[in-house]
């Protein structure tokens, strides 16, 4: 497939992110200018950091002068889940796909930008910058909207829009659960995990973040041991250096 | 709030999220051989999915009820293999018609 239609294909996959980014962002612009943050400062953090359960915790602890280094443990804890994402995505980018665009495309690796890359055979990096250019733009121009013009936007369509991002999971994960005993299982122990840590006293108080991480882990290390996947085809069986992780 | 609290808190915040990201994309650049490892991998990004979307999306909206019903249009215009975009903008326009309704039966 040509870069251009590759671009246009990552652009059009990107809107329903960028839609569902809108309004979370909205939602982080609100929140950041009460906890005292001039708009350009939220909008700074949204531009530079790109993650939304890393950044509202974020906010939240600045409140707090000198709190480094427990804001840099929260970071970590949070965010863990990215460095498995860029693992998975590293397996699946094209060749031309080199250190450089590595270095500078890994900052767009969101779960949403991640998830839909995953669907792809072979990820191009035209077809990585078409789909990470939307969820950008809304991820800035939404938390620049929340900052400046507060609660504008009327209850009920911000909750209309609230689902955007969940009904795209649904759509990624759904299809390849037909007739796929092995990503039903991993599936099914996730939402039993995520759920076991969101309604148990106790496990509850666990940062929401760090939750994803440890359902996510959980689910798919049993899966993998209960199902491996197939050995791939291995046309260099001679090269005996390439087996490195 | 003071501007060298700001700035020393962004470089944390958004210093240590592009490590994280930027670190392993850019360290593993070969094809792993280790078979549970490939499979892990494989199985991860719908795990992740799932974790954020059970039972996230209950509370997405302004009712459980609305929540469930945009689960229940996304799920079936997945399974009909339907684009991401229209999925999303359906289960959006469900959980607005069926609020208008709880609106109007005084259920919310």
């Amino acid at each position: 497939m040509s870069t251009q239609s590759d671009f246009r294909r990552g652009l059009a996959a990107g809107i329903p992110i960028g839609l569902g980014y809108l309004s979370v962002s909205f939602t982080f612009g609100i929140l950041a200018v009460m906890y005292g943050l001039h708009w350009w400062q939220a909008v700074l953090i949204s531009m530079l950091t790109v993650t939304s359960a890393g950044q509202f915790s974020g906010i939240d602890q600045m409140r707090v002068p000198g709190q480094y280094l427990p804001m840099l443990i929260a970071q970590l804890t949070i965010n863990v889940r990215y460095s498995f994402m860029s693992v998975s995505l590293s397996q699946k980018v094209s060749r031309h796909f080199g250190p450089l665009s590595r270095f500078f495309l890994s900052f767009f690796v969101t779960d949403e930008i991640f998830a839909v890359a995953s669907g792809e055979k072979e990820v191009s990096r035209s077809f990585f910058m078409g789909l990470a250019l939307i969820p950008y733009l809304g991820w800035s121009l939404g938390t620049l909207l929340g900052a400046l013009l507060g609660n504008v936007l009327p209850d009920f369509i911000l909750s209309a829009l609230g689902i955007a991002i969940y009904g795209m999971f649904v759509a990624i994960v759904v299809p390849e659960l037909k007739g796929n005993t092995s990503h039903m299982v991993v599936v099914f122990l996730a939402a039993l995990l995520s759920c076991l840590f969101y309604f148990v006293p106790v496990l509850n108080k666990i940062p929401g973040g760090i939750v994803i991480s440890i359902c996510a882990v959980t689910a798919a290390a049993v899966g993998a041991f209960l199902f491996p996947v197939p050995d791939e085809e291995e046309p260099e069986a001679f090269e005996k250096e390439g087996n490195a992780l | 709030m003071n501007m060298t609290h700001f700035l020393c808190s962004l470089l944390v915040i958004a210093g240590t999220t592009f490590l994280i990201r930027m670190i392993p994309f850019v360290l593993v650049r070969k094809k792993i051989k280790n078979r549970w490892i490939r499979s892990f991998l494989t199985y991860i990004p719908y795990a992740v999915l799932t974790a954020m979307t059970v039972p996230a999306i209950f509370f997405a909206t302004s009712s459980v009820i609305s929540g469930f019903t945009g689960l229940v249009t996304a799920v079936i215009l997945a399974l009909s293999k339907k684009s991401l975009t229209v999925v999303a903008a359906c289960s959006c326009l469900v959980v607005l018609v069926t609020e208008l309704i709880l609106k109007a039966t005084g259920l919310l």
